[in-house]
C-alpha cells in the first residue's frame, strides 16, 4: 500500500500542516465488465471485495453502491461486536467475525477503534436467569468466553444501574462477554475501502443496480443509472433491500425489511465503559468516545423501509432506559434514526447461491449486520470466487427453509433479530 | 407515530396495534411438497410499496382487519374486513 498509515506518517504529516494526506481511496468510473460485480458498498459488500482480492487474488471487481459507501445500515447501527450466540454453527461463524475484528486494524491498516469494553446482559427475573445459565453454558462449550456475574460485580461493572430494592425492573443477575464490545462503524466501511481500492477494487458511488442481465438463465451483469456492466459472478450484499434486488431478478426471499431505529444523546463525560443489553425492557446502550450515550432499540414491528422508526418505539426504549437508569433522565437526545434490516424467521443470515446461477447473496443478518461484515465479506468472497460455500456458511443457506433446518437463534439465545 | 383507523374503534395511536404481517396467504394443500410448504410458511414479497397486511387492534377491541400500506411512506390506503378480499 502506496500510503501507509504510521505514527512516522502522522509526523511527516504535520510537517506539511497536514494539507497533503491523499484521498483514501478511489471513487472510480464503472469499466464495461468485471470478474465480479458487488451489490451494495456496505461494510459486507466492502468486505467481500477486499477478501476477493486479498484472498482469493481476484481484483477485477466493482462495488456499486446505489448512494455512498457505509450510508446505509454500516452507518447506522449501535457499533456492537459480540458473539453471544447459542448454536455451534452461529458460535463458529460470529466468533470467526469477533476474531477477525480483534486484528482488523493491523489487517487494514486503518484504526477501526475496536473496544472490547464487555457486553454484559441484564437478567430481570427467575427464568432469566435460568435462560442466561444455559446461554452463558453453550457459548462456553462453543469455545466462546461467557462468565454468569451476581449483583455485586454489576453494581462494580454499570455504575448508575438501578439495582435498588424500589427498583422498577429487578436486577437478579446477568452474563458479560469480555471480548465484547464496539468498533467504529465508519471506519469499517472506509477501511475495507481503502483496503481494497488499494488492491484494485472499483468503488462505484451514485450507481443503482435496476435490473440483473441473464443468459440462458445465467446472471451475465446488472443495468444501472450508470449504464450496463458484465460480470460472470455477482454477490448481493444490500440488507434491508435484499427482497428489492431478488425481484429484480425474479426470486423471493425468506426475509422481512423492518426499520430497526436507534438514538444518541448529548456528549456527557464518562458514565458507562460496558455495553449493556437488557432482552426484558428491549434496550441496548454504551457511550461512544465523544460521550455520547448509543442507544438501540428494539424493531418496529411493521414492514418498513422508511429509515426514521416510529416514535412509540422511541418512548418504550427510553422508559426502558430511564427504568434501569435513572440518572440519565436529564440527558437531552440529540438525533435519532434507522436503519432498515432484514429479518429471517431463524434470525440468522443466508450467505451462499441464488436460484439464479452467478448471482449469490449475503442477506438475513437483520439487527445484528455490523458485528458479522467480516465473516461476511469472507464467506460472500470464498463462494464468489470458489464456486463452493464457506465451510462456516455451509448451514445458513437458502434451502434450509424447505428443508426445515433452521437454525433458531431467535428462540435459542432469545436475541431479537 | 401511525395513526391507524380501526374499522370498529375509529383512528387510534399505532402503539395500541399489533401487526400480523402479510394477508391473503393461502394454506397449501396437506400433500404440499416441502417446497410449497416452505413458501407459505417463510417466502415473502417483502414489497417496497404497496402492501396488504393484516393488523389486530391488540389494546382496544382486540378484532383483527386488513390494510393496504405503503412500507415507504407508510400512508394507508384502504381499510377491509379480515375476511374480504382486497380491493383492486
Amino acid at each position: 500500500m502506496s500510503n501507509r498509515y504510521s505514527a512516522w506518517a502522522l509526523v511527516r504529516g504535520a510537517f506539511a500542516r497536514h494539507a497533503n494526506w491523499p484521498a483514501a481511496w478511489r471513487d472510480a468510473s464503472p469499466k464495461p465488465a468485471y470478474d465480479v460485480i458487488i451489490v451494495g458498498g456496505g461494510g459486507h459488500g466492502l468486505a467481500a471485495a477486499y477478501y476477493l482480492a486479498k484472498n482469493h487474488g481476484i481484483t477485477n471487481v466493482a462495488v456499486v453502491e446505489r448512494g455512498w459507501i457505509g450510508g446505509g445500515n454500516t452507518g447506522r447501527n449501535t457499533t456492537i461486536i459480540r458473539s453471544n450466540y447459542l448454536y455451534p454453527e452461529s458460535a463458529r461463524l460470529y466468533d470467526f467475525s469477533l476474531r477477525q475484528y480483534e486484528r482488523l486494524s493491523e489487517e487494514l491498516n486503518y484504526n477501526v477503534m475496536v473496544s472490547q469494553r464487555g457486553l454484559v446482559l441484564l437478567a430481570h427475573s427467575r427464568h432469566d436467569l435460568d435462560a442466561m445459565s444455559r446461554w452463558a453454558n453453550a457459548m462456553r462449550m462453543n469455545g466462546v468466553d461467557a462468565e454468569l456475574i451476581g449483583r455485586d460485580e454489576l453494581a462494580s461493572r454499570v455504575p448508575g444501574l438501578d439495582l435498588s430494592p424500589r427498583a422498577r425492573i429487578p436486577v437478579l443477575g446477568g452474563f458479560v462477554q469480555r471480548r465484547a464490545g464496539t468498533a467504529r462503524h465508519d471506519a469499517v466501511a472506509w477501511g475495507y475501502a481503502r483496503a481494497a481500492s488499494a488492491l484494485g477494487v472499483d468503488i462505484l458511488q451514485n450507481c443503482e443496480v435496476r435490473g440483473f442481465v441473464t443468459s440462458d438463465g445465467r446472471v451475465t451483469g446488472v443495468d444501472t443509472n450508470r449504464g450496463r456492466i458484465a460480470a460472470g459472478r455477482i454477490g448481493i450484499a444490500a440488507a434491508g433491500h435484499s427482497s428489492v434486488l431478488a425481484a429484480l431478478a425474479g426470486f423471493r426471499l425468506p426475509v422481512t425489511s423492518y426499520a430497526l431505529q436507534a438514538l444518541v444523546s448529548e456528549p456527557v463525560k464518562p458514565v458507562l465503559d460496558t455495553v449493556v443489553l437488557s432482552p426484558g425492557t428491549g434496550a441496548y446502550l454504551s457511550q461512544s468516545d465523544k460521550g455520547e450515550l448509543v442507544i438501540g432499540a428494539m424493531l418496529d414491528l411493521f414492514p418498513s423501509y422508511a429509515q426514521r422508526g416510529s416514535f412509540a418505539i422511541t418512548q418504550s426504549i427510553l422508559a426502558g432506559v430511564l427504568a434501569m437508569f435513572p440518572a440519565y433522565a436529564r440527558l437531552k437526545m440529540l438525533r435519532q434514526w434507522a436503519g432498515i434490516v432484514d429479518v429471517v424467521h431463524d434470525s440468522s443470515p443466508i450467505i451462499g447461491p441464488t436460484p439464479v446461477p452467478g448471482l449469490y447473496i449475503n442477506c438475513g443478518w437483520g439487527t445484528g449486520g455490523f458485528k458479522g461484515i467480516p465473516v461476511g465479506g469472507w464467506t460472500l468472497a470464498h463462494v464468489l470466487a470458489t464456486g463452493e460455500n464457506h465451510p462456516l456458511a455451509e448451514p445458513f443457506q437458502l434451502d434450509r427453509f424447505t428443508n426445515g433446518r433452521l437454525i433458531d437463534e431467535a428462540a435459542a439465545s432469545g436475541i431479537a433479530h | 407515530m401511525m395513526t391507524i383507523p380501526c374499522p370498529h374503534c375509529g383512528v387510534r395511536d399505532e402503539n395500541e396495534f399489533q401487526c400480523g404481517g402479510t394477508a391473503h396467504l393461502t394454506r397449501p394443500a396437506l400433500d404440499a411438497s416441502d417446497r410449497e410448504w416452505g413458501e407459505y410458511l417463510y417466502f415473502r414479497d417483502n414489497p417496497k410499496g404497496g402492501h396488504r397486511e393484516r393488523w389486530r387492534h391488540a389494546y382496544g377491541c382486540g378484532r383483527w382487519f386488513n390494510l393496504v400500506r405503503d412500507t415507504v411512506t407508510h400512508e394507508i390506503s384502504a381499510v377491509y374486513p379480515i375476511t374480504e378480499t382486497p380491493p383492486r
